[in-house]
């Protein structure tokens, strides 16, 4: 692994900041051991355990030494950030829950379809093919055609009068979002955290409904972000957004059927066919219970004949991503007969809104456990026998992977990764594991064992890692100190350079090594990302690159500013004779300094 | 502002500009002298990865064995028919192309075409992760190889002078071309620069300096740099030329490297040729812009494109649906590069592959789960086209891998390992599949020899 070598010019400077910084009170106080209190050991912590360095959170390591500093990130918030809030309140759709998201911004399914065949009958009109690329010409149009057509739509169709507006600002904004979080969050732990679980249970926003789940989903992982690893896997698996996206809302009984329901004789005493006679499972939400029923019903009389066809089965699609890719790796020692075993205990799991046998109601976004549509029996899992229990053998399954050995390696040896190199070492996955087994997954510890050690702290791997795109784009405003208007374009950027934010696809989520962000097309995005940025070509970013330092810019002051571990020797060489060349323009500088190889390391 | 304004004059006027400052980009120099070898035209290998894991047995349906049908009581594509466009399209009398692949019939027929069914890799964890890992590094079960098979490949043929002998039109590295040698990854073609290449000009007009077309997407002139100033371009390249020999550092310099041949070569003056309709999606500008990476001559051997969305856990669809949709695309981009290259195919070979098929049976939300052996299409001058190759099994449960998936017949490297012999010449196969021996008696015989 290379290592960047910082010029002497460099470490001087930093050596003398510290230096100045520290003064005489700070150098009696009672030494702290674990962390070393240089500058060099900061910068490498911010790196690492922020969304890059700021001046700002320099001054305040220097200020308050590193080790109350990442004890302060470590410890629950005490205060609310209202800096960050009052940057979010212009991004309405993030305060929105799922179910006024789906009043305000979803287009209901009817009136989809309907829209789908008017255009299909234009495109037909116009002599396009239309059945070769069905909704191709959409998203082929300029968004004033778009505009005018939405506009022709609404006129066409009242219902979507009432729309506040697209499900497309929805995740616009949730992007947007992301970005101002990672960039001015004064918690930066919990934003990476967040960022690292979202990951690790990764949705895509663009399935169906997610979208509007995905706001959500997303609090409840931030909550638990440095919690216990068991609560927040229970959370995950009893989201809208993760129960959709892996399918297990409508994995069903394939016995099940809502005609039987209906069949049978009445027991309620009011006349009304009753679904859960006969049934010897007690539901564990009465509430619930009712609701699926009356749906069951519903959907029967709605849509007899299409109810005739349908089929019902179980999907493996949650049950093996839980285990491959949540809890115990692929590794982990899991098989295909316990995936569908899995698959059957997690049968039920649904959302109350979606569940099976009843039309859509979007107010009903949330967590239900249907009786009618669980397979019952016992399960045999990874050797232990579920017994037959109803919802209770889902919590019983994800009790036993978060406890089990193969999670608390899994699970360890990719936040290692993370925090710490790309291979992580075996000794801090270890004890890292052994922290996880010990305090039954309190993430918060597993943090502790890893930020405490010698690997983390020392000089080995610095400068080790790459930044990933949202990593990238987000350091350059910290470093720079731009002030963001607008955070789309920047969450654009990210998308361009390949890290689309809440977009990617497959469950695994985004990979966390260099290999996946460096190649020829991304670093050219990065280079002209950092020159857009500090010539002001990035809409909604405003940076002032001269006001950077109240003397006439130099080398020296923007690198010291941007890229406070220094340029490589030969680097600053290179730049010098630009600086020279352009009469330090401070903008170019800046760009230059976003753009070099040191940058994109952290 | 003299001086700028007068170097402006001068950097309009010529193009070797940064010599009078004693700075010449190294790439200006390089490709005065490297423009000629890559003028030659390379035999190709086009692969084509569908990322998700396609259900081969409704890409390519096996309308004559009973078991399909049985198995499949809502997503089962209907049995050939006249004049039924729902149905599948008779390939040989027991299988049949899904109707949205109607456009490679034709290709299948006059032999350009050919299918190779039940293949794939041996790993059998199902996983989606795994199993594209497996396929792209070409080493299934072994976790540990870090370089793709194409990479590998790559530097077991004769040394070139083309910076664009591995290229995927992907915006991050695919796996398969990850490792020493070179390799460019590129989204657009025509955006591939470094965007202060053009500046604002006086009157706030755009101004050509080194590309065409350059960079107008996100300038707002809010800051109007020096006209014609290339010199942050130049910066870069030095800086990334002098980094450590690391992957950032050679990333950096293949990115100079792959703006200055593309410079040269100017690949985006070939539009593509009459009657050659992309459709519109990733996979058609993808193919597209190969095509004309290819025309350009750019050296272009390993090429290498992707398109995501197999999954289909739920509502696959039959004749119409999801898959429907994304087969329209897969099947419209193949036969418009066929069409778009012409004659330049019979150097060509494409071929497609996923991860893993899907289960044989539907399940109960009318998708599929993850299975094993799945389907590849390879399309080409070279290839033994109008046939279906591969041992196929009935589709009864004892015939099944675990009793509900197709089994793999023909491992993907043997499949693989016929087109870089046969087509790319590549005698030695060790060295691209280290942990398998290919062995040509494993070859379906899909391309010729």
């Amino acid at each position: 692994m290379h290592r960047i070598g910082y010029s002497q010019t460099a470490l001087r400077l930093v050596l003398a900041a510290q230096m100045a910084a520290l003064g005489p009170a700070r150098a009696q106080a009672a030494p702290r051991p674990t962390v070393p209190n240089d500058d060099a050991t900061a910068i490498h912590i911010l790196n690492r355990l922020t969304f890059g360095v700021s001046p700002k959170d320099l001054a305040r390591v220097r200020e308050i030494g590193l080790d109350a500093w990442i004890d302060s990130q470590l410890r629950p918030a005490t205060a609310a950030d209202t800096a960050l809030a009052t940057r979010l309140a212009p991004l309405e759709t993030l305060s929105m829950g799922t179910v006024e998201l789906r009043e305000k911004y979803e287009v209901p399914p009817q009136v989809r379809q309907q829209i789908q065949k008017a255009r299909a009958e234009k495109d037909a009109a116009a002599g396009k093919d239309a059945a070769a690329a069905p909704g191709a010409r959409y998203e082929d149009m300029d968004p004033k055609a778009r505009r005018e057509e939405r506009e022709e739509m609404v006129k066409r169709f009242p219902q979507l009068a009432n729309l506040q507006g697209t499900p497309q600002k929805v995740v616009a904004e949730l992007q947007a979002g992301k970005v101002i979080r990672a960039a001015f969050a004064e918690r930066q732990l919990d934003e990476v955290m967040a960022d690292f679980w979202f990951n690790h249970f990764n949705v895509y926003a663009r399935k169906g409904p997610v979208e509007f789940m995905v706001g959500d989903y997303e609090r409840g992982i931030r909550e638990r972000a440095l919690g216990k690893f068991e609560d927040l896997l229970v959370t995950v698996a009893q989201s809208p957004a993760m129960l959709f996206y892996l399918d297990n809302w409508q994995s069903i009984d394939p016995n099940f059927s809502p005609r039987n329901l209906i069949r049978r004789p009445a027991t309620s005493g009011r006349g009304r066919p009753n679904g859960i006679s006969g049934r010897t499972n007690i539901p564990t939400n009465r509430q619930t219970e009712r609701e699926m029923e009356q749906q069951a019903r519903n959907g029967v009389r709605g849509n007899q004949a299409k109810r005739k066809k349908r089929t019902f089965g179980i999907n493996e699609n949650y049950a093996r991503e839980l285990m491959e890719l949540h809890t115990l790796g692929v590794d982990g020692g899991y098989t295909q007969a316990d995936v569908i075993e899995v698959a059957k205990a997690f049968t039920g799991w649904t959302i109350l809104g979606e569940a099976p046998g009843g039309p859509r109601r979007n107010k009903d976004s949330r967590f239900a456990f249907a009786v009618p549509a669980h397979v019952k029996g016992d399960k045999h899992v990874l050797g232990a026998t579920i017994k037959d229990g109803g919802e209770g053998e889902g919590l019983e399954i994800l009790h036993l992977l978060a406890t089990h050995p193969s999670t608390a390696k899994f699970v360890s040896a990719k936040l290692v990764r993370r925090f710490v190199a790309d291979n992580p070492p075996q000794a801090l996955v270890d004890r890292a594991a052994a922290t996880f087994t010990k305090t039954g997954g309190d993430i918060r510890e597993v943090m502790r064992t890893i930020v405490r050690s010698e690997e983390f702290l020392g000089p080995a791997y610095r400068a080790a890692k790459v930044k990933t795109p949202l990593e990238f784009v987000v350091s350059s405003v910290r470093a720079s100190g731009a002030d963001v208007k607008n955070s789309r374009v920047l969450a654009d950027k990210i998308g361009a350079m390949g890290m689309p934010l809440y977009m990617q696809q497959p469950p695994t989520g985004y990979k966390d090594t260099a290999e996946e962000w460096i190649s020829t097309s991304s670093l050219l995005e990065r280079m002209n990302f950092a020159l857009d940025l500090s010539a002001g070509r990035v809409r909604g970013v405003v940076l002032d690159a001269r006001s950077m330092d109240n003397q006439k810019a130099t080398l020296d002051s923007v690198a010291a500013q941007i890229l406070p571990a220094g340029l490589s020797a030969k680097s600053r060489e290179i730049l010098e004779a630009e600086a020279v060349k352009d009469g330090n323009d401070p903008a170019k500088l800046v760009g230059l300094v976003l753009g070099s190889p040191e940058f994109q390391r952290k | 502002m003299t001086l700028n304004s007068s170097r402006r004059v001068f950097l309009k006027s010529s193009a070797l500009a940064g010599v009078v400052f004693g700075a010449a980009p190294r790439s200006l120099m390089r490709s005065v002298f490297a423009a000629e070898g890559t003028r030659a035209r390379k035999k190709t290998f086009v692969v084509v990865f569908q990322r998700g894991a396609c259900d081969g047995l409704n890409t390519v349906v096996p309308y004559g064995d009973s078991g399909y049908r049985k198995s499949r009581p809502s997503i089962a594509i209907p049995s050939p028919k006249d004049g039924d466009l729902a149905a599948a399209v008779d390939l040989n009398g027991h299988f049949g192309l899904h109707p949205a692949l109607a456009d490679l019939a034709p290709l299948y027929r006059n032999g350009s075409l050919g299918i190779v069914h039940a293949v794939g890799s041996p790993d059998t964890s199902r996983s989606h992760f795994d199993c594209q890992d497996f396929m792209e590094s070409g080493t299934p079960g072994l976790k540990s190889t870090s370089d793709g098979w194409m990479n590998r490949c790559s530097a077991t043929l004769p040394k070139t002078d083309s910076k664009f002998r591995s290229v995927a039109l992907t915006q991050t590295l695919p796996r398969v071309l990850r490792g020493a040698s070179p390799a460019v990854a590129l989204a657009r073609i025509d955006d591939f620069h470094v965007r202060e290449d053009i500046a604002m000009a006086e009157g706030g007009g755009m101004m050509r300096s080194g590309r065409r077309n350059a960079g107008a997407r996100d300038a707002s002139g809010a800051t109007e740099r020096k006209a014609g100033d290339d010199s942050s371009a130049a910066a870069f390249e030095k800086l990334y030329g002098d980094a450590a020999k690391d992957m950032l550092g050679n990333a950096g310099r293949e990115t100079f490297e792959a703006i200055e041949a593309l410079k040269v070569a100017d690949p985006s003056k070939y539009s593509p040729s009459a009657g050659a309709s992309y459709p519109r999606g990733r996979l058609g500008d993808s193919l597209k812009q190969m095509a004309q990476l290819i025309k350009a001559d750019l050296g272009v051997e390993l090429a290498f494109v992707d398109l995501g969305g197999w999954d289909h856990h739920t509502a696959e669809g039959a004749s119409t649906g999801q898959l429907a949709n994304l087969l329209r695309q897969l099947g419209g981009s193949l036969s418009a590069f066929n069409h778009d290259l012409g004659d330049r195919m019979s150097d060509v070979v494409v071929m497609t592959m996923t991860e893993f098929g899907r289960t044989v049976r539907e399940n109960g939300n009318r998708g599929t789960d993850h299975g094993h052996g799945s389907v590849s299409f390879v399309m080409g001058g070279p290839v033994r086209g109008g046939k279906v190759y591969g041992k196929f099994p009935k589709l009864s449960e004892e015939k099944l891998y675990e009793g509900r998936d197709l089994p793999v017949t023909t491992d993907f490297r043997d499949l693989v390992g016929e087109v870089l012999a046969r087509h790319i010449g590549v005698a030695d196969l060790k060295p691209v599949f280290p942990n398998y021996d290919v062995k040509s008696s494993n070859f379906v015989g899909a391309i010729r020899s």
